[in-house]
C-alpha cells in the first residue's frame, strides 16, 4: 500500500477480535474473530449481516466504547481514544437513547458544547439541523415525548453538529416511517455527495444498495468484502437492458432477447452479460435501430448476501 | 474545562428535574420547621433541641440526596445508553466523571444552602445565635457529603444502582463507627488482629472528623487546627476516591 493511500484512510481496522464471558459459565464466547478492513476518504461503506453477526460490536470497537481483545483500530491515523480524532467524527448508535428531561433544543445545545462549539456557531448549527431533520416544531418538546422516529432524527442531528468529516451510523433507518426513511436516505446521499466519508450498518438491503459505494458482510464474527455495488465497477455485469426504437421485434438480431414489446413502439431487449456489448450495438445500428438507453445490471445485494451466507454455511459444515 | 462544566450543568439539570430530590427536600424542611414544636414538648433548652434536630436533618437528608441521586450518576447513563453519544464526543472519560461529580456536588450545595437558610431562620426566630461553630458544623456536613458522593460515584461506575446504594450507605455507617476500631484494638491480643484493626482504621474514611454537631449544640470551642485538618483530610480522601473511580471507569466496556 502506498503512503498516499494510507493517508487517505479514514478508518483502519486490523485483526480485530473480541469475546465476552458467558453469563453463567464465564467461558469466553468470541463475537468478532478477525476483522480487517479500511474505509477511505469520501467513501460510503456499508456493513451488512444477520442479527448477532457482530455489526454493533464492530462499531463499538471503532468508537472506543469497548476495547478489543486483539487488533487495532485507527481513525485518521490516530488511536480511537484520541479526542482530536473524535472531534472530526459524528456517531449515531443503534436505537439511540438520549436525556429524556431535555427538550430537543437543549439537547443539541448541550452536545454542541461537548463538541466545543462557540455560542454563535452552536446557535446556527442547532437551528440548521433542527430544520434539516424537520423537528423545528418539536424543539421545545422534552425528548420523552418524542416518537421513536423523532428520536432517530434528532440522533442524526446530534451526529452532524460538528459538520463531521466521518460519520458512523449504526442502523440509521431503524424506527423510521417511510417518510422519515426517505428523509434520512436523502440526508446521507447529500453528505456522500459533499465528500463526507460514511460508515454504516443496516439490515435494510435496498437502502444499502442505493447509498453505498462498497459493502462488506459480517457473518460469524468474520468479514467478507462484497466489493463495489456498481455493476460497471464490480465487473460482475449480469446483463444489459437496451431500449430501442425503429426496429420490429422480429428483426432484433440474436443473441439479444426481446423482453417487452410495449405499444408505444419502444422495445426492451435484454443482452446477456457474457456477450460483447460493443459489437452487438454495431449490429443493431446496422439494422436501423435507434438506441435510447443501456442499463447494465448485476446481481442484487440480496442475491449476493444469500449466496455468501449459503457458501459460509456450507464451508462451516465442510470443516 | 468547558466540556466538564457542560456535563456538570447537565447533571445539575437532571437532578433538579428529578422528583425524588423535591420529596427529600420537602421532608427535610418539614422536619426542620417541626423542630420548634418538638422543642416545646421536650425538657431542656429549646435552642439546643432546635439546633440538634436542624443539623441532624440537614446531615441525614444531605446523605440521602447524595446516595439516591449519586448512585444513578454513571450506572443510569450506561443502563439507558445515553453514555454512548457522550463519551464518543471529544471528551476524555475522566472529564465525563469529573463533570458528573461536580454537577452532583452543585446540586447538593444548593440543597444544603436552602436547608441551612431555613434552619438558621427558624433558629434566629426562636432566639438562637448564629455563631462561627454552627456555620463550621454546616460546612463540615458539606465536606462529608463531598466524600460520600465520591464513594457513590465510585460504586456507580462499576455496579448497579441498588448495589451502589447499599455499598455507599454501608460505607457511611462504617465511616462513623471507624473510631471503634481503635477501641477494639486495645481489647484484642493477637498481633494480626491488632494490625487488621489499624489497617481498617486508616483505610476507611473517618467521617467522625466532620461531625461538629455536638460542638454546635453545646457551644463547645473547636481545637486549634481542627477545621483545617478535617478540610485537608476530606479533600485528599475525596481526590483519592475520584482517582480510583477514573482508573475503574477508563477500563470499562459499554456492552
Amino acid at each position: 500500500m502506498t503512503g498516499d493511500q494510507t493517508s487517505r484512510d479514514v478508518l483502519r481496522v486490523s485483526g480485530l477480535a473480541k469475546s465476552y464471558p458467558h453469563p453463567m459459565t464465564r467461558k469466553r464466547i468470541p463475537v468478532l474473530k478477525q476483522i480487517d478492513f479500511t474505509v477511505r476518504q469520501g467513501e460510503v461503506f456499508g456493513l451488512i449481516g444477520p442479527n448477532g453477526a457482530g455489526k454493533t460490536t464492530t462499531i463499538k470497537a471503532i468508537m472506543g466504547l469497548i476495547s478489543p481483545d486483539e487488533g487495532e483500530v485507527t481513525l485518521f491515523g490516530r488511536p480511537v481514544s484520541d479526542v482530536e480524532a473524535k472531534a472530526r467524527i459524528g456517531f449515531l448508535p443503534e436505537n439511540p437513547s438520549f436525556y429524556e428531561y431535555l427538550t430537543g433544543e437543549e439537547f443539541l445545545e448541550y452536545y454542541g458544547r461537548l463538541f466545543g462549539l462557540g455560542r454563535a456557531r452552536r446557535r446556527e448549527r442547532v437551528n440548521d439541523l433542527l430544520a434539516l431533520v424537520q423537528l423545528e416544531r418539536a424543539r421545545q418538546l422534552p425528548l420523552r415525548k418524542y416518537s421513536k422516529g423523532m428520536v432517530q432524527r434528532i440522533g442524526l442531528a446530534q451526529a452532524l453538529l460538528n459538520d463531521p468529516e466521518f460519520l458512523v451510523l449504526d442502523e440509521p433507518m431503524s424506527g423510521l416511517d417511510p417518510l422519515g426513511r426517505r428523509l434520512v436516505r436523502r440526508i446521507i446521499q447529500d453528505l456522500g455527495r459533499r465528500g463526507k466519508t460514511i460508515f454504516f450498518t443496516s439490515h435494510i438491503l435496498s437502502d444499502t444498495e442505493v447509498l453505498c459505494h462498497r459493502v462488506s458482510l459480517v457473518v460469524g464474527g468474520r468479514l467478507r468484502d462484497l466489493g463495489s455495488l456498481d455493476p460497471l465497477l464490480s465487473e460482475e455485469v449480469q446483463g444489459y437492458d437496451l431500449v430501442l426504437t425503429g426496429i420490429d421485434a422480429g428483426d432484433v438480431p440474436p443473441p439479444g432477447r426481446v423482453a417487452a414489446d410495449p405499444e408505444d413502439s419502444k422495445l426492451l431487449v435484454v443482452l446477456d452479460g457474457s456477450e460483447d456489448l460493443q459489437s452487438y450495438l454495431l449490429k443493431l445500428f446496422g439494422s436501423g435501430a435507434r438506441l435510447h438507453s443501456v442499463t447494465p445490471h448485476g446481481r442484487s445485494l440480496e442475491d449476493r448476501l444469500v449466496e455468501e451466507l449459503e457458501n459460509g454455511a456450507a464451508g462451516e459444515e465442510g470443516r | 474545562m468547558s466540556r466538564v462544566w457542560a456535563i456538570a450543568v447537565n447533571t445539575f439539570r437532571e437532578a433538579i428535574r428529578d422528583r425524588i430530590l423535591y420529596l427529600l427536600l420537602v421532608f427535610s424542611l418539614l422536619l426542620i420547621v417541626s423542630s420548634v414544636v418538638l422543642s416545646l414538648l421536650t425538657v431542656g433548652s429549646r435552642v439546643k433541641i432546635i439546633t440538634d434536630i436542624g443539623l441532624a436533618s440537614i446531615s441525614v437528608f444531605g446523605v440521602l440526596i447524595s446516595v439516591f441521586v449519586g448512585i444513578g450518576l454513571v450506572s443510569r447513563e450506561i443502563q439507558r445508553r445515553t453514555i454512548y453519544t457522550v463519551v464518543t464526543k471529544p471528551v476524555y472519560r475522566y472529564q465525563f466523571l469529573l463533570g458528573k461529580y461536580l454537577g452532583l456536588l452543585l446540586t447538593i450545595f444548593c440543597n444544603l444552602a436552602l436547608m441551612s437558610l431555613i434552619f438558621l431562620a427558624v433558629l434566629a426566630w426562636q432566639g438562637g445565635t448564629i455563631g462561627p461553630v454552627l456555620l463550621a458544623a454546616i460546612l463540615m456536613i458539606f465536606l462529608e457529603l463531598v466524600l460520600v458522593t465520591g464513594f457513590a460515584l465510585l460504586f456507580s461506575s462499576f455496579s448497579t444502582p441498588i448495589t451502589s446504594a447499599v455499598f455507599t450507605m454501608a460505607l457511611y455507617v462504617t465511616g462513623h463507627l471507624s473510631g471503634g476500631l481503635l477501641l477494639l484494638k486495645d481489647h484484642v491480643k493477637s498481633e494480626v488482629s491488632r494490625w487488621c484493626c489499624d489497617a481498617l482504621y486508616y483505610l476507611l474514611p473517618n467521617l467522625g472528623l466532620f461531625n461538629l454537631k455536638h460542638h454546635a449544640v453545646h457551644g463547645l470551642p473547636l481545637r486549634e487546627g481542627q477545621l483545617l485538618l478535617a478540610l485537608i483530610y476530606g479533600l485528599l480522601y475525596a481526590g483519592a476516591v475520584f482517582l480510583l473511580s477514573v482508573a475503574v471507569f477508563r477500563r470499562r466496556d459499554f456492552q
